[in-house]
């Protein structure tokens, strides 16, 4: 089984330790919530897997990958493996949906002709069975701007199924959507990770669904690991401490 | 809110208004200054001005033509009808639609160019500041030498004719819009760019899928409205052989044939106020309505 592991990982911003020495070891399949008060390091620690944020210190490996050493290519292979959907979806709302999803292709299959708008029939009919998956095949030619938050948070997740990802990361990915619309987006993120056994990592401001739906919660405060167990382990005296509930 | 706390709140609000009023003070004092030092270094002379001015009524009068109400729609062979006005009018629309093509071809391939130095030239775009740092240096060349300067040295170089126009008008477009085009990118949202970097995209699909489609309408505005300048800016380049309507004019404001000087001159503005309605128009309803 291959496995993510972080290691003595810290991100400094100027004077301020946003992560702060953070190990921890994710296996494969897993689906796993990132707990804690807004500021206490989740973001970043997720953007750094990616490699969207450099790390200060500390290293990140997959499998025999060191992540934290990869450039070039190499950076974009690891990126199109470890797909990132965002809390402000980031679709390109101009253009349709279809388009949308298609480009979650270009990390691992880019050929010059994509720059002229032309993806190949395969890559078209994968990007439809994707949309097909969450319902949304119906609107592959609609602009994405057209689209309500939650659809437009699943249209993110076909474009992330499009690169074939190993691991799926989630940063606050239903801030910003009613409650209907979030347990939609979370059913769904569930559903990949069952049905595909891609690895879900999901920074979640809510206690209540990160409990509902992930196999493991990792709470974080002042970019330190506070907690670390199954959603069961969770007491509420751990639960105040992490969302520091004592000082009001 | 008690009273006091009340008090204290307007006791600032009106010390922060008091320090802006005495800054704004303070700036239109220094604007005076500025004005009356600059005209005091150009030299304005009231005298002059005001003995000049009869003069360029005496211009104006002399290229009106002299137009009869009697026999204003009779043809080109009889003195004060509107054919003997224009009597060269097929060659004013020929001269007039080769200035449009000038400024069209000018526009189009100055865009090109602008846009694909653009992403270079923008800070947040650019893959390396070396290269941030030569492009945009070059469009600060290509926009900072006027269009004219360029035309002379073409048409030394090429000869006579649109062509010399055109090279000048593209490089001074690419100048302008490249510059105009990379501020777009400054100024846009970063949240598309990072999706697709995020997703393992490389530097083109970044550029193409995660900037383009954001900025386009903004980019295809300022295009048409250089378009627009290029018009004016291309029957001026007619002055130095570059081609054009602006040739003709020349022409005949130097053999004194006053009366053709006014026939293009209208001819001109007609189609510069023309054109400008129309992309003035395409910019409001078309791109602009898009972009909500």
């Amino acid at each position: 089984m291959r496995s993510l592991t972080i290691k003595n990982l810290k991100k400094k911003f100027k004077n301020v330790n946003a992560v702060d020495g953070i190990n921890i070891e994710i296996n494969e399949g897993k689906m796993i919530g990132i707990i804690g008060r807004s500021g206490a390091g989740k973001s970043t620690l997720l953007r750094m897997i990616n490699r969207l944020t450099d790390p200060s210190e500390g290293s990140i490996e997959f499998d025999d990958t060191k992540v934290t050493s990869l450039k070039g290519r190499a950076l974009r292979k690891w990126r199109s493996e470890c797909a990132m959907i965002f809390q402000q979806f980031n679709l390109i709302e101009r253009l349709d949906v279809l388009t949308n999803v298609l480009i979650g292709s270009l990390g691992r299959n880019y050929s010059i002709l994509n720059l002229f708008g032309i993806f190949s029939k395969e890559e078209k009919i994968s990007a439809l069975r994707n949309l097909e998956r969450f319902d949304l095949s119906e609107k592959a030619l609609q602009r994405a701007s057209t689209l309500s938050g939650g659809q437009q948070q699943r249209v993110a997740i076909a474009r992330a199924l499009m690169q074939n990802p190993k691991i799926l990361l989630a940063d606050e990915p239903i801030s910003s959507l009613d409650p209907k619309n979030a347990k939609r987006v979370m059913d769904d993120m569930r559903k990949i990770n069952r049905e595909d056994g891609i690895t879900v990592i999901c920074n979640l401001h809510s206690l209540e669904v990160a409990k509902r739906y992930c196999d493991r919660l990792i709470g974080l405060a002042d970019g330190k690991v506070v907690f670390d167990g199954s959603p069961d382990e969770l007491t509420l005296e751990i639960s105040k401490e992490l969302y520091d509930l004592d000082n009001d | 809110m008690t009273k006091a706390t009340a008090e204290n709140h307007n006791k600032e609000l009106n010390r922060l208004l008091n320090k802006r009023r005495l800054w704004n003070f303070f700036l239109a004092i220094i604007i005076i200054i500025g004005i009356l030092l600059s005209s005091s270094v150009v030299d304005v002379d009231s005298s002059r001005l005001l003995n000049g001015l009869p003069r360029l009524g005496d211009y104006i009068s002399q290229i009106l033509p002299q137009l009869d109400s009697q026999s204003l729609f009779l043809n080109s062979q009889i003195e004060g009808s509107l054919s003997y006005w224009y009597f060269n009018l097929p060659k004013y629309i020929k001269l007039l639609f080769e200035t449009f093509n000038m400024a069209l071809l000018a526009t189009i391939l100055g865009s090109t160019f602008a846009l694909l130095l653009s992403f270079l030239a923008a800070r947040n775009t650019s893959p390396n500041s070396f290269l941030y740092y030569l492009v945009r240096r070059s469009l600060e060349f290509f926009r900072g030498v006027p269009e004219i300067i360029f035309a002379i040295l073409f048409v030394w170089a090429l000869g006579i004719g649109p062509i010399a126009g055109i090279i000048a008008m593209t490089l001074h477009t690419t100048g302008s819009l490249g510059k105009l085009f990379s501020e777009v990118h400054e100024n846009s949202d970063n949240k598309t760019r990072e999706a697709l970097k995020a997703s393992g995209g490389n530097w083109f699909s970044e550029m193409r899928f995660g900037l383009l489609p954001q900025v386009l309408p903004n980019l295809i505005s300022y295009a048409l409205l250089r378009f627009e300048i290029n018009i004016r800016a291309s029957t001026i380049l007619g002055f130095v052989g570059a081609g054009g309507i602006g040739q003709e004019l020349y022409l005949v404001i130097n053999f004194n044939y006053y009366e053709e000087v006014s026939a293009i001159i209208l001819m001109i503005i007609l189609t510069v106020v023309s054109i400008d309605l129309f992309s003035e128009y395409l910019r409001k309803n078309i791109i602009e309505a898009d972009n909500d």
